[in-house]
């Protein structure tokens, strides 16, 4: 009875992330035939035979109706089949996989690096709402939110790049050699990164500010608790629910805003992979990518909703016994 | 010698363009072990006594007093350099257990904290022990296992024990209960005052107890500070002050109240005092119970001066003491 709700709950959540997995790919393969350009013509150029025209849309399935192409696009998903390369061949699956782990590493490293110090930003705003200190971060954190990604990467690229040559200009690194990987990381991380850390340093401070109003924070401060205990504890560990949520959202948002930083540092990447693709108008490769990016972006939430549960004991309590409410 | 002697306490706070007057010449006094009761109707400012006590009042407030000790020393609490007493000589329980503890912390770990400015080198192991067996005392059964639970878990009665062993914990010099009973049902306000009971029988401490309950002062308390719109309107031993109240205002709070023992009449409404407290940005120039006071004549439009009963007792009233 006590892990049944539990069940339930995970099954609800379950159901509600495939059903928008599902709907994203209907959306995208109704979007991929929006682009405009025949991709026949395209691929096989303007020259080609109407039969050749013919043979290659019923290649990549696009003689038979959107339903009918979900439907497929499901039925190859159950035997890990995400189609083929129109122009080589190669299963998509395997390009997809080769391109995952540098945006992965980008996304998780633009992420660690927007909470290690935007955490810390909003602690210090919290701690002395509008003095000097706060007012310097608010200013910068609003910057930092208004400037595109696009635009500080290339910012960086032109200055510690191109100018002071202290970081490499193009590419991921050499394979094998993480130090070099690294290296090359920093700067796409700093340009995905510097608006979530503006972001997270407003929202965390905000909410830091709404849990150091209430009671119960009043009650340690009338018996003396320091108050630097009562903002890294008290007041963070409610205050940081509404983030833990936001972070979830912004994982998937890392990964469509690791595209651009993809394109202008030349990474190998899923957001490279994608903009070529969407460029010679190789539709089972932008399905396959944008696909894992959907599943990754349901996949995040859901795991920042569970550990939101798990921080609460309210939710936690409410989970195991099965109680609303 | 009294443990706490506060004279001429004013607080107002600064807003746009005026300032509120929360507090206008407040005098307090609380002797070694004595229990002394606030009592007034919301807004008479007994709330703002006690956090300005412990300079819990927000930043904006203005605090001012004319002469203020405690325990021997005197303290300038303009200068929230009562944040020492916090924790260590005086401790608060407050009014609404359901939001006085922290939801996302287990009761032991917030128990444990609380006492950390009181005794500083304390091991977490000999906190966790004292606070287990206090919670015990204030009968909380099962306390080892309760420890380790958190504030949801805890029925309202039972939060307001754990609050109440907060101040036990730090055994204050001054213990400021802020209508500890308010916001709990009848059987559980009878098991709350009960474990004050106890508690002040067992423990030296002195006690302030603001209540808009007369009952539950003439309960708990030796002597009662009577307040209306932030200013002492009378004071003296609660017995006295209970039966031959002298000021109009005392007389009407206690009129208000139920008499347990008289014959229940459905058809007669309950007492209530016409009128409302004055806002504290426009409060009038004379006595500032004029206003809604039964006994009113020409003179309440100046300042009632402080006057003596019989037995020596203050109030503030222009009427011949009845």
């Amino acid at each position: 009875m006590r892990s049944a709700s539990l069940q339930i709950h995970l099954a609800f959540k379950l159901a509600t992330a495939l059903l928008a997995v599902a709907g994203s790919v209907v959306l995208l393969l109704a979007l991929t035939r929006l682009i405009p350009g025949d991709p026949a013509t395209v691929i096989l150029g303007s020259r080609a035979t109407p039969e050749a025209v013919a043979a290659l849309n019923a290649r990549i399935g696009l003689d038979r109706s959107l339903v009918e192409q979900a439907f497929a696009f499901f039925g190859r998903l159950f035997s890990g089949d995400l189609g083929e390369d129109v122009f080589n061949g190669r299963p998509v699956l395997n390009l997809v996989l080769a391109a995952l782990p540098n945006t992965a590493a980008l996304a998780i490293s633009a992420m660690v690096t927007a909470v290690v110090l935007g955490v810390p930003l909003a602690l210090l705003s919290a701690r002395w709402p509008g003095g000097k200190v706060d007012r310097l971060i608010a200013f910068l954190s609003v910057g930092f939110i208004s400037t595109p990604s696009f635009v500080v990467s290339v910012f960086l690229l032109m200055v510690f790049s191109v100018t002071l040559r202290w970081f490499p200009v193009l590419g991921a690194g050499e394979s094998g050699d993480l130090a070099d990987q690294l290296w090359h990381l920093v700067l796409p991380t700093a340009a995905l990164a510097a608006g979530w850390v503006g972001y997270i340093a407003r929202l965390l401070r905000s909410s830091l500010l709404e849990v150091l109003s209430e009671s119960h924070i009043r009650t340690l401060r009338a018996y003396g608790v320091s108050e630097a205990k009562i903002l890294m504890k008290y007041a963070l560990k409610p205050a940081v629910l509404p983030t833990v949520a936001v972070l979830g959202m912004g994982f998937g948002e890392l990964l469509g805003g690791a595209v651009f930083a993809e394109v202008i540092f030349n990474r190998p990447g899923l957001g490279s992979l994608i903009y070529d693709a969407i460029r010679t108008r190789n539709y089972p490769v932008v399905q396959g990518g944008v696909f894992i990016i959907v599943l990754l972006y349901v996949l995040t939430n859901l795991i920042a909703d569970l550990s939101q549960s798990l921080i609460d004991p309210r939710e936690r309590a409410r989970l195991v016994s099965g109680r609303g409410q | 010698m009294t443990l706490l002697t506060i004279e001429n306490l004013n607080v107002s706070y600064r807003g746009s363009g005026r300032s509120a007057h929360i507090l206008d010449g407040v005098d307090i006094e609380i002797g070694h072990g004595q229990s002394v009761g606030l009592a007034g109707e919301s807004g008479s400012g007994k709330s703002t006594v006690a956090f300005a006590l412990l300079g819990l009042l927000a930043d904006n407030a203005e605090v001012s007093a004319a002469y203020a000790a405690f325990d021997g020393r005197t303290q300038d609490f303009a200068a929230r350099e009562t944040a020492s007493l916090r924790g260590a000589d005086i401790a608060m329980i407050f009014q609404d257990p359901m939001t006085a503890l922290n939801p996302m912390f287990t009761i032991g770990t917030q128990l444990v904290d609380i006492q950390r400015r009181r005794f500083q080198k304390a091991s977490r192991k000999a906190l966790w022990a004292r606070a287990e067996a206090v919670l015990a005392d204030v009968g909380v059964q099962d306390a080892a296992a309760r420890m380790h639970r958190y504030p949801h878990e805890f029925s309202g009665g039972m939060r307001q024990r754990v609050v109440i062993a907060m101040a036990l914990l730090v055994e204050p010099k001054l213990l400021i209960a802020d209508e500890p009973t308010t916001a709990l049902d009848a059987t559980i306000e009878a098991q709350v005052v009960d474990v004050l009971h106890r508690l002040r029988q067992r423990t030296s401490a002195s006690m302030l107890v603001v209540s808009h309950s007369m009952g539950l002062i003439a309960e708990l308390c030796d002597s009662v500070v009577v307040m209306y719109a932030g200013t002492v309107v009378e004071s003296g031993k609660v017995a006295d002050v209970l039966h031959r109240p002298r000021h109009p205002y005392t007389r009407a709070l206690l009129a208000c109240e139920i008499d347990p023992f008289a014959a229940f009449d459905p058809s007669q409404d309950l007492a209530t005092i016409p009128g409302n407290v004055p806002d504290p940005s426009r409060r009038p120039k004379g006595c500032i119970f004029a206003g809604r006071c039964p006994a009113r004549h020409d003179r309440c439009s100046e300042k009632p001066p402080q006057r003596h009963a019989g037995d020596g007792r203050p109030y503030a009233c222009w009427l011949e003491a009845a």
